[in-house]
C-alpha cells in the first residue's frame, strides 16, 4: 500500500516543530483521515479539532502546504505523492498542535447588535423568495474562520483591535439586508467594526469553502451603505422612507 | 474548597449545546435564572449542524389539509405505537409555534411563491411538512439559536467534557469534568441539570455521527440512577455515502428522496416498488434501510455494497439550488457530479430513538433535578423516527425542559450541597490511564467495540448473535481497566477517548440487553429469529436500570385516550 508523508506541527504556545509521519493511503482519503490515522496508531496525543467530516461544521481548519483549508475537504491524492505539511491557522495563537485559540471571534460576535424586528410586526411573516434568497449566501457561513486567518489586516498587521474581519462583515451583511430587521449597524462598521481597513484584496473570498462572495456581496455593499449614511444623507433618508434594506452594489 | 478544580455555580446547568441544549438554556434564562451551558466542542459546531433536510411542522403551507392530528398519526404509526402518545401530542401541537419563533429570532427558510415558509415531502409524512432551507436546515437552526443565546445572559463553557453527575442524597447537585484545552478539572454546582447531549452513533463503525456522539449524557444519567428506555431502537438512515472508504457513512439527506430521488439496484430496478408500492422511496426509514439491505443480500447491490440513488432526471440548476451541499459533497469527496450520475448509498447509523426515560411534558427523569431533552431522551419517536421530527423535538422539548427545570429550581427549599468525595473518585478514574502498567490503546478498544456492534447489533439481529455481542462487550469492559495513554492532560485526544470508551461500553451493554429482551421485529429493531411484529410487544417499552448491575425489564406503554386511539384507527 502506498504511503503518504505527513509533516505535522507539534507544539504549543511556547513553540514547536514539524514532526514526520508515514500514513498508509486509501482511495479517496482526505487529510483529516491521515491525522486520525496518526492519532489512532502513531501518537494519541496529537490534538486537532473536527466534528462532521463533511465540510458542514468548519472545525478542522488548518494550513495545508501553506494554504488555509478544511482538512476534511482536502484530498490526499491532490498532492500526487508530495509530502503534506499541516500547520494550525497562523493568525490565531496556538493552543496545542493543530488547535488554535479562536475565542477572539466569539468575543467579536457578541458586539454585533442582534437581529431586531419591529415589535409591531408579529409573525407569521410574509417574505417572498426574492426577499430572502440573496441572504442565503451569507447564512451558509460555517464559521471555519479561514477568511479571518487569511485577512491581511488580521494576519499581517495584527489588527484584531481595529477590524472585525471578513466573517463578521458577512454576519453584519446578513443582518443589515434582512427584510425584517429594523436596526442600522453602520455606526459599528465605521467604528469598532473597522470596515475601512479592508482594502478589497479578496483573499478571504478565495479561501471560503462555502464559496461566499465575501468581498463583492457583503463588504462592498456595506462600505457603500456606510458611505451613504455618513456622506450622502439624502440616500440615507431615501432608504429610511423608501423601500427598506435594499443592498446596493450587488 | 479544594484547589485542584475550578468551581462554577448556576441555578441550571445545561450539558450539550446543540439545538436542544441551546433552546433549553434560552428558556431557563428567560425565566430569570442563572444558566451555564457546557459544550464539548466550540459553540455552534454540535451535531445539529449536520441536520440537512428540514423541521417537520404541520403549518399546512404547501398542503392545507395538514394539521397537528395528521402529524400525530404519522409519528405514532412511524414509531409503531410504542411512542409516548403524550409526548407526540404535545410535539405535534407545539412545533409550528416553535418554527415561527425561530423565524422571529432571525432564522430564514425557503419560501413559497406567496411568501410563506416552504415545506417539502419527507418519508412517511402524509403531507409536505418539512420546513427547510436548501439542505442546511440544521446549520440555520443552530446559528439562529446561537445568535439568540450569545445575546442573553447565558454563560457558555466551550470545550468542556463533563463525566459525572453530582448528587446530594437523591437530588442533583451539579456535575464534574475537565476542560479539554488544558485538562483542568471543573466542578459545577447546580440546582438542576438538563442533559442535551445527543446520541451515541459512534458506538458503530459506519455512522453519520461526529466524534461527540459518544452518549456521555445517557451514560451519566444511568450512573446517576436514571432509567433508560428502548435502547434497542437504533436508527439506520437508509442513505449514507459508501465510497470512497474515507467518506463511508456520511449522510445523504432524505431531502434527495423528498425532492424526487429514485433508488435502483444493480439491475436498474426501482426496487422500492416491491417493498412499499404506495410510498416507495418515501416510505419510513426503517423500511427503506431494510429494503436496501435485502437487495444487497440478494446479490443485487451496487459495486460497494449499497444501492443507487438517482436524481439526474431533474435539471442541473434545480439540483444545485435545492441540494447544494450534496452536490458539493459528492463532487469534492467522491468525484461524482450528482446532476449527471447517481449516488451510491447504503444504510448508516444515524440516530437513536432510545435514551433516558423522561416525563412527557417536562423532560424530568427519575432523578430529582435531572432533565433530559432531544436525542438523549426517549419516548417521542418509539421504534422509528421520521425525518424532520428531530429538529422539531429539540425546539419543543428544549423549551419545555428549560421552563420546567426553572420551575423545579423555584420550588426548592434549600440548595443541594456538593459532596467533594464524589468528584475525588471521578478524578481518580480519569487520571488512571496515565498511571499503572496497562497496555490498552483507547482508539483500538473503540474500534473493537464498533466491530462488535456492527456484527452483532446491526440492521438484522438474532438472539444468538446478540448474546455473543453482550459477552464480547463484557470482555471489553474488563480490558478498559488497562487503558494507557502518554503525554499530559493538555488537549490530549487519547486521554479524552479513554472516558468516552467507558461511556460507550455502558450504552452498548444496554443496547444488547434491551435487544435481547424485545423478542419481536418492530421498526428499527429487526430480529431474524422473530421476524414478525408481535401485538403483545406493541404495548411494552423496554427499560434498563441499575440494581447492583444492569438489568432490563418491560414497562407498559401509556394507554392512549379514546379520541386519539380513534384517530389512529380511522387511518389504519
Amino acid at each position: 500500500m502506498a504511503e503518504a508523508t505527513f509533516h505535522v506541527f507539534r507544539g504549543d504556545a511556547k513553540g514547536g516543530d514539524l514532526v514526520t509521519y508515514g500514513v498508509p493511503v486509501t482511495e479517496g482519503m482526505v487529510v483529516l483521515d491521515g491525522i486520525h490515522y496518526i492519532q489512532a496508531h502513531l501518537d494519541g496525543t496529537l490534538a486537532c479539532r473536527w466534528n462532521c467530516k463533511a465540510a458542514k461544521c468548519g472545525s478542522c481548519s488548518a494550513e495545508i502546504n501553506g494554504h488555509p483549508r478544511l482538512m476534511c475537504k482536502t484530498r490526499v491524492d491532490d498532492f500526487k505523492g508530495e509530502p503534506i505539511t499541516v500547520r494550525p491557522m497562523k493568525a490565531f495563537p496556538v493552543i496545542k498542535d493543530l488547535v488554535s485559540d479562536v475565542s477572539w471571534n466569539y468575543r467579536v460576535n457578541k458586539q454585533i447588535p442582534p437581529f431586531t424586528p419591529s415589535p409591531y410586526d408579529p409573525g407569521p411573516w410574509k417574505m417572498y423568495p426574492e426577499d430572502v434568497e440573496r441572504l442565503f449566501e451569507f447564512r451558509k457561513c460555517i464559521e471555519c474562520f479561514l477568511c479571518q486567518d487569511v485577512c491581511h489586516v488580521l494576519r499581517e498587521h495584527d489588527g484584531f483591535d481595529r477590524y472585525m474581519g471578513p466573517r463578521f462583515m458577512v454576519r453584519v451583511a446578513a443582518l443589515e439586508m434582512h427584510p425584517k430587521d429594523t436596526l442600522s449597524r453602520t455606526d459599528l462598521l465605521r467604528g469598532s467594526g473597522g470596515i475601512g481597513f479592508c482594502n478589497i484584496t479578496k483573499c478571504c473570498e478565495e479561501v471560503c469553502p462555502e464559496h461566499i462572495h465575501i468581498t463583492d456581496n457583503a463588504i462592498i455593499p456595506l462600505k457603500e451603505r456606510m458611505a451613504d449614511d455618513y456622506f450622502d444623507p439624502w440616500r440615507s433618508l431615501l432608504r429610511v422612507f423608501g423601500k427598506k434594506k435594499e443592498p446596493r452594489g450587488t | 474548597m479544594a484547589d485542584w478544580y475550578e468551581t462554577f455555580e448556576h441555578d441550571v446547568l445545561v450539558i450539550g449545546a446543540g439545538g436542544a441544549g441551546m433552546r433549553a438554556a434560552i428558556a431557563a434564562v428567560e425565566a430569570g435564572l442563572s444558566v451555564g451551558l457546557v459544550c464539548k466542542s466550540l459553540l455552534g459546531k454540535a451535531h445539529t449542524v449536520m441536520a440537512e433536510g428540514g423541521i417537520a411542522a404541520a403549518l399546512g403551507n404547501v398542503d392545507p389539509r395538514d394539521n397537528w392530528q395528521a402529524h400525530f398519526i404519522d409519528t405514532m404509526r412511524g414509531g409503531k405505537l410504542i411512542n409516548d402518545y403524550r409526548m407526540v401530542e404535545i410535539f405535534a401541537r407545539e412545533v409550528p409555534d416553535r418554527v415561527y419563533e425561530l423565524e422571529q429570532w432571525g432564522g430564514l427558510f425557503d419560501r413559497t411563491p406567496d411568501g410563506k415558509i416552504l415545506q417539502r415531502p419527507f418519508g412517511a409524512h402524509t403531507y409536505p411538512r418539512a420546513c427547510h432551507v436548501g439542505d442546511r436546515t440544521g446549520l440555520e437552526l443552530i446559528r439562529t439559536l446561537q445568535d439568540k443565546a450569545v445575546h442573553s445572559r447565558i454563560e457558555v463553557y466551550m470545550e468542556v467534557t463533563l463525566t459525572w453527575l453530582l448528587k446530594d442524597a437523591e437530588r442533583i447537585a451539579g456535575a464534574f469534568g475537565y476542560r479539554r484545552e488544558d485538562g483542568r478539572f471543573v466542578l459545577f454546582r447546580a440546582k438542576a441539570v438538563i442533559l442535551a447531549t445527543g446520541g451515541w452513533g459512534k458506538v458503530y463503525k459506519v455512522t453519520s455521527n461526529s466524534w461527540e456522539c459518544t452518549g456521555d449524557g445517557c451514560a451519566m444519567a444511568y450512573d446517576a440512577g436514571a432509567e433508560l428506555m428502548d435502547m434497542e431502537m437504533v436508527q439506520f438512515h437508509p442513505t449514507g455515502m459508501v465510497w470512497p472508504p474515507g467518506v463511508r457513512g456520511i449522510l445523504v439527506t432524505e431531502a434527495v428522496r423528498g425532492e424526487g430521488g429514485v433508488l435502483r439496484n444493480s439491475l436498474g430496478e426501482r426496487f422500492m416498488e416491491r417493498y412499499d408500492p404506495k410510498k416507495k422511496e418515501l416510505s419510513s426509514r426503517d423500511v427503506v434501510a431494510r429494503s436496501i439491505y435485502e437487495e444487497v443480500r440478494a446479490g443485487r447491490g451496487s459495486p460497494h455494497g449499497g444501492a443507487f440513488l438517482d436524481i439526474t432526471h431533474w435539471e442541473p440548476e434545480f439540483i444545485k439550488r435545492k441540494l447544494p451541499s450534496m452536490y458539493e459533497q459528492f463532487l469534492k469527496l467522491a468525484n461524482i457530479d450528482i446532476t449527471k450520475s447517481p449516488m451510491e448509498v447504503a444504510p448508516t447509523v444515524h440516530y437513536v430513538m432510545g435514551g433516558v426515560r423522561v416525563e412527557a411534558g417536562t423532560g424530568a427523569t427519575t432523578v430529582p433535578g435531572l432533565f433530559a431533552v432531544g436525542e438523549v431522551a426517549a419516548g417521542l419517536h418509539g421504534a422509528n423516527r421520521l425525518g424532520g421530527n428531530s429538529l422539531g423535538d429539540l425546539l419543543v422539548f428544549g423549551k419545555r425542559a428549560g421552563e420546567h427545570a426553572a420551575a423545579y429550581v423555584g420550588g426548592l427549599r434549600a440548595a443541594p450541597q456538593v459532596d467533594e468525595h464524589q468528584a475525588e473518585e471521578e478524578r481518580t478514574l480519569l487520571q488512571r490511564p496515565f498511571e499503572g502498567d496497562g497496555q490498552e490503546n483507547p482508539f483500538g478498544l473503540h474500534e473493537e467495540l464498533q466491530e462488535v456492534m456492527s456484527t452483532h447489533a446491526g440492521i438484522a439481529r438474532t438472539g444468538e448473535g446478540l448474546a455473543q455481542g453482550l459477552e464480547k462487550v463484557g470482555a471489553l469492559q474488563k480490558r478498559v481497566e488497562g487503558l494507557r495513554v502518554g503525554g499530559s492532560r493538555l488537549f490530549n485526544p487519547g486521554w479524552h477517548a479513554c472516558r468516552d470508551v467507558r461511556f460507550m461500553l455502558t450504552l452498548c451493554e444496554a443496547i444488547f440487553r434491551s435487544a435481547i429482551e424485545r423478542q419481536e421485529s418492530r421498526g428499527a429493531h429487526w430480529r431474524l429469529d422473530y421476524p414478525n411484529q408481535d401485538p403483545q410487544w406493541g404495548t411494552l417499552n423496554v427499560v434498563v436500570y441499575r440494581d447492583g448491575k444492569m438489568k432490563a425489564t418491560t414497562r407498559p406503554v401509556p394507554q392512549m385516550p379514546l379520541d386519539l386511539a380513534r384517530l389512529i384507527q380511522q387511518t389504519a
